[in-house]
């Protein structure tokens, strides 16, 4: 396995081709769903994963989130080991080269 | 745990028995012949995923025999992506054409699982009894030329096991996304052939090594899934996460059921959509709650502190092996009954000693268990699979 290199706030992700997002009213989160499996996202992770759309950089979904939460403390941390995390297992890639 | 209001999230339409192949390990009941006539039509298959979106279900898998026989795959993949369902079509890939997969696409159908048999033209042929190798190569491509996940099983027994690296190479060179080598679960047409589907441990070792080399070396690029096979583990599979926790099966003829096999456990009667809501089925009816939480275990379940872990295992293999379903899977090696699993392990050793001829999934066989011919059912065996 190759080390990653850290998110910046520059980088582009899109959901992996492999995944649906989805709002799942009946359980009141999102949910992803990929061939044999699903994971229930928690409130922020959900905010998150639906801002990745393969267009907007990370500064972008920061900029948003900041719109949506305006009292929610600095986010960009989280955002960014969010993101981080959600690479690592293969949930969203790179579009950006 | 036990979910106290528990949603049946998967559920699997097992929408027709016929199959254009006869896999000697097809888990499928080996009195499928009952069950080809009298499917489901498409209003009433429509009417089922309706029921059970609306009670939570979210994956389908939509599976057979081969669900390609039937030529309303189309629309029931179009409404399951109307209702939200994230779908799969389970397939060995007979039938499959682009004009089929192009709608599949249109339609919604999240992906598509095919199963392969081996690197070996004879082996794959063999073992599903049929000439199959040049076409599934074919329908791979086809799965991504249209751009779909790569999900291929494969189910791994004596003949193809010593293959595993190499099988793991082919899937990477088509492109896999996902490739599950399935070890094989004795059930149905596999328990009656067992004893010349067993690998040995060293085997079944030394392919679990070659899939860890592998795996070492792709990473994250393709996800490999490795399913042991129970009786060489020392505790039971945590069978469908437990009796009626997540898992509802609608079959070909509207019965449904709380796991593949569970037709086979006696004093059960199923319930049909035909004759029910599903919500009843799922939460009211007697055959869904018999094995529900842990009231109706024995001992050693009953004071195991790992009974929320594994709900004592599978009731459709105690029953099988022991000739009582409330007892604990005979896997664990806390059962009393370990002994029969045991034997084999054993005669795995000696296949030539012990196997009879290979039984095939067909229909000439499945009419004849179906009449009760105990004279291809291993002695050992309670009752028909």
């Amino acid at each position: 396995m190759t080390s990653p290199t850290p998110v910046s706030r520059a980088d582009v992700f899109g959901l992996s081709k492999l995944l649906r997002l989805q709002w799942e009213e009946a359980q009141g989160c999102y949910v992803l769903l990929y061939p044999e499996g699903m994971v229930k996202l928690n409130g922020s992770a959900g905010e998150i994963l639906r801002r990745v759309d393969g267009k907007q950089s990370v500064d972008g979904i920061l900029g948003d989130l900041r719109q949506a939460f305006p009292d929610a403390p600095d986010m960009e941390a989280d955002v960014i080991a969010m993101l981080e995390a959600a690479r690592e297992r293969g949930w969203i890639e790179r579009k950006d080269g | 745990m036990a979910d106290a209001n528990p949603k049946p999230l998967w559920l699997l339409a097992e929408v027709t028995y016929r199959c254009p192949l006869h896999c000697a390990f097809c888990y499928n009941p080996t009195d499928y012949v009952r069950h080809t006539k009298n499917e489901l039509g498409t209003e009433e298959w429509i009417s089922a995923l309706r029921q059970a979106r609306a009670m939570g279900a979210l994956q389908l898998g939509i599976s057979g025999g081969e669900p390609l026989l039937r030529d309303d795959i189309e629309e029931l993949v179009a409404e399951a992506r109307k209702l939200g369902y994230y779908s799969n079509l389970i397939t060995s890939g007979v039938g499959l054409t682009e004009k089929r997969i192009a709608e599949f696409k249109r339609g919604g159908l999240d992906h598509i699982q095919l199963s392969m048999h081996d690197i070996t033209k004879e082996i794959n042929n063999f073992i599903t009894d049929t000439n199959t190798f040049e076409l599934k190569k074919k329908v791979a491509a086809m799965i991504k030329g249209h751009d779909y996940p790569m999900v291929l099983n494969v189910v791994i027994h004596r003949y193809n096991i010593e293959h595993v690296a190499e099988i793991l190479e082919m899937a990477e060179a088509i492109g896999a996304d996902y490739v599950e080598l399935a070890n094989t679960q004795y059930y149905g047409w596999a328990l009656i052939n067992r004893a010349q589907l067993m690998p040995t441990r060293e085997q079944l070792e030394k392919a679990e090594e070659a899939t860890n080399r592998f795996r070492a070396k792709v990473g994250n690029r393709m996800k490999i899934y490795f399913v042991v096979p129970d009786y060489y583990a020392e505790r039971p599979k945590a069978c469908m996460n437990g009796w009626g926790s997540v898992f509802m099966i609608v079959t070909a003829d509207g019965t449904v059921l709380p796991c593949h096999s569970a037709r086979t456990l006696p004093g059960l009667e199923f319930p049909n959509v035909r004759g029910q809501p599903l919500e009843w089925i799922w939460n009211e009816s007697p055959a869904f709650n018999k094995y529900r939480g842990d009231g109706w275990m024995k001992e050693p379940c009953r004071s195991c502190p790992e009974k929320t872990k594994d709900f004592g295992g599978c009731r459709c293999q105690a029953f099988l092996l022991t000739g009582e379903a409330e007892n604990a899977d005979p896997v664990c090696t806390l059962s009393p009954h370990r002994q029969v699993v045991d034997r084999a392990i054993e005669e795995a050793k000696t296949p030539a000693v012990r196997a009879q001829p290979i039984v095939f999934r067909n229909d000439g066989n499945s009419r004849k268990l179906a009449e009760g011919a105990r004279d291809l059912v291993p002695p050992s065996i309670h009752g028909l699979p």
